[in-house]
Parts: structure tokens; sequence; C-alpha cells
């Protein structure tokens, strides 16, 4: 719990700082996503720990010695907020002074993201889909095993909380597909959206069992959803490279730069989301169900 | 100069090390994990507070604004985060296959179980 109160505070200083874009991920994530994570693990794995720690004197000293050691070298560093600092002065005021002539959308994050560091992006995003085979390997469990009976949901004695949450759900999903189209303008864009939609049908998930969930969305079909995200994103980089261009190079999209730019910009957002939204279900729902099926056994 | 200007490294710092400190003192893999996901967030922290310039706004382009804040690390954290929650993910994925085939997730109990395992097999 005390989890998710670092992450929302943590979004609300990044707003503070004018990271906009970075706060509407880490409340999604942090606060939600990768606390129930860490709780759904800490349900099966129990929640006391061995009390003795291991050398807790040396750990300490170690850690403060570096800490001594990084503090140190923070005297060289720029000061907090300081316009001419190096980071200031490298690549960044091209992005602010020329993305509105050559991308013309006014998130610049949005920009940068997309277009400029399409490249890079398309990494992360290969990197989210990577981790979510990985977790498939290791957990996903032959079809026949995970057909537990009916289990009640977790949540069902709690009427009030399961008539909120139907409130909820659809606004949520609404405000997630607001947000991924609405990337361009103001804060937003695939990764958040992404976590966001996800958010919204891991809710459903806690609230009404996991086999519920399941019977509305299809895992399957999730999964493959999951790997045309990232065709997708993919597939804009190749169809850059039959028009001549070079890998995710937007200009060669379509007749105008710009033009070619909005159309880059908007389907990768959208692979991006698709398969930010679909590896995050992915995710939650086999630990769910491993989760569920350990308990059962022990039962 | 100042003394107090790099307040914003300090706290990172604090944060770091205390992520540091539980990742190496404990010997539950969970209470690992969660240790390195502070220090995750320590190092977001220590990217977004260098893209800060005072006075500045948020990179949204308009023209009511001049200065605007640095967009390149936003972007870098961004994408971070969520990378983060997967790799997370991975970790804990791998932490509840051990505790299924070891019955525990602490590394002591875990390295006594294989000691007994190769006695046994010579």
């Amino acid at each position: 719990m005390l989890m998710g109160v670092y992450s929302l505070l943590s979004a609300s200083f990044f707003v503070l700082m004018d990271a906009v874009d970075v706060a509407f991920t880490e409340a999604a994530v942090g606060a939600g996503i990768s606390t129930i994570l860490m709780l759904t693990v800490l349900a099966m794995a129990g929640r006391f720990e061995n009390r003795a720690l291991h050398h807790p004197r040396i750990a300490l000293f170690v850690v403060i010695g570096t800490g001594i050691m990084l503090v140190y070298g923070t005297f060289d560093m720029p000061a907090f907020g300081d316009a001419n600092a190096p980071v200031q002065t490298h690549v960044a005021p091209h992005y602010i002074q020329q993305s509105a002539d050559e991308i013309d959308i006014p998130n610049i994050v949005t920009s940068v993201l997309a277009s400029y560091r399409g490249f890079d992006t398309f990494g992360e995003v290969v990197v989210v889909f990577a981790a979510v085979i990985g977790v498939l390997a290791l957990l996903e469990m032959k079809s026949g095993e995970a057909s537990n009976e009916l289990a009640p949901a977790p949540m069902y004695q709690h009427k009030i909380l399961r008539i909120v949450g139907k409130i909820l759900i659809p606004p949520i999903m609404l405000f997630a597909l607001y947000v991924q189209f609405h990337g361009e303008y103001g804060p937003g864009g695939g990764f958040q959206a992404g976590v966001i939609f996800s958010a919204a049908i891991i809710l459903h998930a806690i609230l009404f069992g996991v086999e519920k969930t399941q019977k509305a969305i299809s895992l399957p079909i999730v999964k493959i959803l999951a790997a045309l995200g990232v065709l997708i994103y993919g597939s804009v980089g190749i169809v850059a490279m039959l028009n001549g261009g070079n890998f995710l190079d937007y200009n060669a999209l379509a007749e105008n730069d710009i033009t070619g730019q909005h159309v880059g910009i908007i389907v990768i957002e959208l692979g991006v989301g698709i398969t930010v939204a679909t590896a995050m279900m992915v995710i939650f729902l086999t630990f769910a169900r491993r989760v569920g099926k350990a308990n059962g056994e022990t039962a | 100069m100042n003394f107090l200007e790099q307040y914003n490294y300090w706290i990172v710092i604090v944060l770091m090390m205390s992520g540091f400190y539980i990742v190496i003192a404990h010997g539950n893999l969970i209470k690992k994990l969660i240790g390195l996901s502070i220090f995750q967030t320590s190092v977001f922290i220590m990217y977004i507070s260098m893209s800060k310039v005072i006075g500045g706004t948020a990179p949204i382009l308009n023209e009511a604004y001049e200065v605007y804040s640095n967009p390149l690390p936003h972007v870098l954290i961004l994408t971070a985060i969520v990378v983060g929650v997967a790799t997370t993910a991975l970790g804990l994925a791998l932490a509840v296959r051990i505790k299924e085939a070891y019955g525990s997730v602490e590394e002591d109990v875990i390295q006594e179980k294989d000691l007994q395992q190769e006695g046994s097999q010579e």
C-alpha cells in the first residue's frame, strides 16, 4: 500500500517539475499496476520475511559510503533549474524550436517520442513485448490446468465497491481512448493510454474475479493483439522504407512531409497503445491465475 | 556558489541509497525487487529534475510561453517507467517460480536446499 502512496507522491512532483506526460504514466503504472502486481505476488509468497537480515551493518556501511561519494560528486553538477546546464544545451533547443515546423504538433514530448526518437521507442515496445513473453513462459499453465471451479471473486461481498467499480470502468476506458488520441495536443499518448486502459480491465478482474474478466476479454485474442501492436509499429517503418525513406522515416509516408509525420505518429502511437495495454493485461491475468491455482492447492 | 543548489540530487541519493540498502540487506527476493523499484524511481526523479528549467513550463507548445522544460528526459523516463513495470513483472514471475520450486523466497533457505541437493547427488 505504501508503494502506491509513494508512486502517487512522485507523480505529483513530476507535475511540479513540468513533466506532465511522465506524471501521467507514473500515476497509472506506479500507483495502479505495479502496486497490484506486488500485492498479488505477496499474497502468494507470504507477507512475512525472515527477520534476520544479511549483514545489516556491512550493508549500512556500504550504503552510507556510496551515498557520501555520490553527494561529493554532486558538487560539480549544475544547480537545480539552471537553464544553462549541459542537458539544456545539447539537442533540446532544436526540439523546442524546430518541432513546430518539422512535425507541427504542440506536444513536444510526443513528437520526440514518436518521431525524433522513434527507433528508440520501437526498442522499448519490443522490450515490453519480450517481458510479456518471458512472464508467459514462466507462469503460463496448460489450458486444462487452469479450469479451476468457479471460485467466488475475492471482493464479492463488497457491494459498494462492485457498484462503484461498475460505474467507473467505462469512463476509465473512455478516458484512456481520449488520452490515446489527444496525445498530440495535450499530455498523453500510447504508453499512458495503454496503462490506463489496462488498469480498467485489472480493476474489473479484482472486483469480479479473473474468471468473469476472461469471459469478457479473451486471453488468446489479447495475446495476439500484443504482437499486433509491435507489428503495426514495425510495419510503419517498413512502409517508410518501401516508399524510399529510412526505417521509421515518416516524411516518406505521404506527399507532404508534415502529413507524413502526422500519419506516422498516429499509427505508431496506436501500435504502442495496443501493445502496452494488452501486455499489462496479459501480465496481470497470468499472475492472477497462477496465484489462484496456488491458493486452491494449499486450501 | 550556493551550497544548497543541488538539493534535488541529494533527495535522489537518499532515495537511491534506501533502495540499495533494501536490495543488499534483505534476503527476501520480493523485498529485493521492491528495493530495486525504489532505486529505479530515484533515477526517474534524477532525470526529470535535470530537465526542469526555473520559470519554464511543460513542453507543450503554446504562444503564451517562451521557456519550456527539456522534453528529452521526459521521453526517456516515460518509456522507462512502462518498461520498468514490465521487467519488474518478469522478476516477480521468477520469484513466483522459485517459491513454487523451493517453497520459499528467502535467499538462505534456497541456498541451503541447493546445498542439500548437491550433497545427496554425490
